[in-house]
């Protein structure tokens, strides 16, 4: 089996069956994950470039170690360390990944639809790490996989995504996929930080957490920016903490034992208690195991011998 | 000059309530004759036009020529050429060059370099404030007397309200209209695209409609203040045109135009992130749309205009954030209108014809807009039958950023004609 397209750019393109092909293929990555040498053969030869417009730790890691653990090579383009800095166009970026032999391109790029232009340009498989505030596809995989695998299926389940919906793509690429899963999904912010006609993307919307977290079996809560105070979207993050930190009081609102996902790097004390961040049902560092997993899976499907 | 004798076209004049078919024959620079049964003097060029409509030239109130200062983009000579490939025989060229058309030296260079190398008829426009930084009020006398048609400092709002309430009555003494482009800088909020379920989809930072709406709201009660001429710069929202509707209903001197991009395009168009498709005012939902082709239609909008955004291809090929706005609009505006409002009956001919030249004329004062005897021989042939697919390569325009690319638009341009002189035949220019 192989993913029948050249680009992942998004969930909202998916259909129900490739994301359970993803997501199945992730858990033989897993147990590679576990073994003592974590490394197969099976992408040997092929070069894999991770080119990261925005700092990121965990999703370029993520992304490096899957392909190496594949036995792909991978080699690091990033603005502060390249001709980036030199106002170099995508483009031509794109143009000189063409011809440095790119089998597939990862791209991390604070412009919505970055990921689509590459795509557009080239004709390596591009894998979108994160654009703007359109999608990104792997946290959502990853965050689905982490699910199912703790509570056995998607279908059926209550997910509530809690903070910045407007400027996150992880909210984004959750909704299309937890929807298109069966699973229902809430969305739990102020108003100044939803998005307009978000209820059209078949969420429901709350406001107060005491509302949105009421029997939900899975609480994924967004990083907030202190950048969207100073642009006055909310007053202060005291009073953001106030209505919306995860608090262990909070926690009990959801089913028992519901899951607590974050996408990191999380702001330990402000949206999340530590207690809740490292208590039982926290899943946080499930999340980073899974993603080298689900980005294995992808790198596979698309450009390895499964295609 | 040439006699030219127009033959068997169906001549529409919305200022003489005219549409039947008439010979029109041009003599010199004037139209000399109209009538039935009218024979070519000898030697005179004849045009057959039969199966086409001959229409008073038509006027694009809103280009950006961007010389002097963006000749990369433009110039008064590929502009103007873009024009005349495009049916127009005059065009209203916007104050945003650099330096800004802010005082008398910049109008008068384009002046100079349009009879130079303009093809077709170019009236600039100077700037409402020094330098359009919407602080202090440009020399307006000075821009007036160097010929200016209008005052404008589009392509950025005059954000204070005091700024523009002082600009729209000292223009009264000159009778300059002020062009109003509306937009709300801080709810506009750096916004690419209109914000809406598309914006959200597409995690695009929007533009909403309040961000026009309330500037329109503040010109039409300053304009009311202040008994200054305003003309509302590319509306694009339902708001607006419900507050215009208002307006003219209780006979506040105001005028408005719309593009046909926005009659014609929605938003769902910036789907694929082509930054062809970024323009501001931004491309709407569908309910903005159809408000802004019933206000066309009604006569609450009276005037259609590009708004000709020309941009080199590398500026226009990058992210959607970083892409600069604008379509180049003069060549295909006119097939796009016609293929889009004209053949499906949702517009007449005259309408349209009405809406881009004869109201331009009136609302700015120039010649033309008229195929009365004794005026200016600027005339446009339209061939409705003439179909052809947009391919922005073959622009005359340096600007090729069109989403219209592919699209096959029919009912094109076939003859302008400026001060009696055949600029374009067959969507060819003639140098």
């Amino acid at each position: 089996m192989a993913l029948a397209r050249k680009d992942l750019l998004g969930i909202k393109d998916l259909t129900p069956e490739e994301i359970n092909l993803i997501l199945e293929t992730a858990g033989p990555m897993k147990e590679i994950l576990g073994r003592d040498i974590k490394k197969v053969p099976t992408l040997r030869g092929k070069l894999v470039v991770l080119l990261f417009y925005e700092p990121s730790t965990r999703t370029r890691t993520s992304f490096e170690l899957a392909a190496k653990y594949m036995g792909a090579d991978t080699v690091n383009f990033s603005p502060a360390a390249s001709s980036v800095e030199k106002g170099e166009s995508l483009k031509d970026t794109a143009q000189t990944l063409e011809a440095m032999g790119a089998d597939a391109v990862v791209i991390r790029h604070r412009s919505g639809g970055a990921a689509a232009f590459l795509a557009r340009t080239l004709k390596a498989a591009v894998l979108n790490g994160g654009d703007g505030m359109h999608e990104h596809p792997t946290q959502a995989l990853l965050d689905m996989f982490t699910i199912k695998e703790k509570l056995g299926r998607l279908e059926g389940i209550k997910v509530a995504i809690v903070g910045d919906i407007l400027h996150s793509r992880v909210a984004r690429s959750n909704i299309y996929g937890l929807t298109k899963m069966g699973a229902e999904v809430r969305v739990v912010g102020p108003p100044t930080l939803l998005p307009p006609d978000i209820e059209k993307l078949g969420v429901k919307v709350f406001f107060r957490m005491e509302e949105g977290l009421e029997g939900v079996d899975v609480i994924n809560m967004l990083r907030i920016q202190k950048e969207r105070q100073e642009r006055g979207l909310f007053p202060s993050l005291r009073e953001y903490m106030n209505l919306y930190k995860l608090t262990a009081q909070r926690l009990k609102l959801a089913r028992p034992g519901a899951l607590v996902l974050h996408p990191g790097p999380i702001n330990r004390g402000i949206e999340i208690d530590p207690e809740v961040a490292d208590g039982m049902q926290s899943v946080i560092k499930e999340q980073v195991t899974n993603g080298v997993a689900v980005r294995m899976a992808l790198l596979y499907l698309m450009i390895g011998g499964g295609k | 000059m040439m006699a030219i004798f127009i033959r068997g076209g169906r001549v529409i004049d919305p200022s003489q309530n005219l549409d039947e078919e008439l010979e029109v024959l041009i003599e010199g620079d004037r139209i000399a004759a109209l009538g039935r049964d009218l024979s070519p003097p000898p030697g005179a060029k004849i045009i057959s036009a039969h199966g086409k409509i001959v229409a008073p030239g038509f006027i694009d109130m809103h280009v950006h020529l961007r010389e002097p200062g963006y000749e990369h983009k433009e110039t008064i000579a590929t502009g103007t050429r873009a024009a005349a490939a495009g049916g127009f025989t005059s065009v209203v060229c916007m104050a945003n060059t650099l330096p800004v058309a802010d005082n008398v030296g910049v109008i008068a260079y384009i002046k100079e370099k349009a009879r130079k190398e303009g093809m077709v008829r170019v009236y600039p426009v100077g700037a409402v404030s020094k330098g359009q930084e919407g602080e202090e009020m440009a020399e307006i006398g000075d821009l007036a007397s160097a010929g200016v048609v209008a005052l404008s400092d589009d392509g950025r709002p005059v954000m204070n309200s005091l700024v523009m309430r002082y600009a729209l009555e000292y223009a009264r003494m000159f009778n300059l209209p002020i062009i109003s482009h509306c937009e709300d800088e801080n709810l506009a909020n750096g916004g690419v695209m209109h914000e809406g379920y598309m914006s959200t989809v597409l995690g695009l930072r929007g533009i909403p409609a309040a961000a026009e709406e309330v500037m329109v709201a503040r010109d039409l009660i300053l304009a009311e203040m202040t008994g200054g001429k305003i003309h509302l710069a590319h509306l694009s929202t339902a708001g607006s045109v419900r507050l215009l509707k208002e307006a003219r209903s209780r006979g506040i001197r105001v005028s408005a135009e719309v593009t046909p991009h926005h009659l014609c395009l929605t938003d769902k168009m910036v789907e694929t992130y082509d930054t062809n498709t970024k323009v501001n005012p931004p491309l709407r939902p569908d309910e903005h749309r159809q408000a802004l082709v019933e206000a066309l239609v009604q006569g609450i909008i009276e005037v259609i205009a590009t708004d000709h955004a020309p941009h080199a291809q590398e500026e226009k090929e990058q992210e959607y954030d970083y892409a600069p706005f604008g379509i180049s609009g003069l060549e295909t505006a006119v097939p796009l209108v016609i293929t889009c409002l004209v053949l499906p009956g949702q517009l007449s001919w005259s309408q349209m014809i009405r809406a881009w030249s004869t109201n331009p004329a009136r609302i700015l004062g120039i010649p033309g807009g008229t195929l009365a005897e004794g005026s200016v021989a600027d005339v446009t042939i339209i061939d409705p039958d003439r179909e052809k697919e947009v391919d922005s390569q073959k622009f005359y325009s340096k600007g090729r950023n069109t989403p219209l690319t592919g699209w096959k638009l029919k009912g094109w341009p076939a003859v302008t004609i400026v001060g009696g002189k055949v600029v374009m035949e067959e969507g060819q220019v003639l140098e």
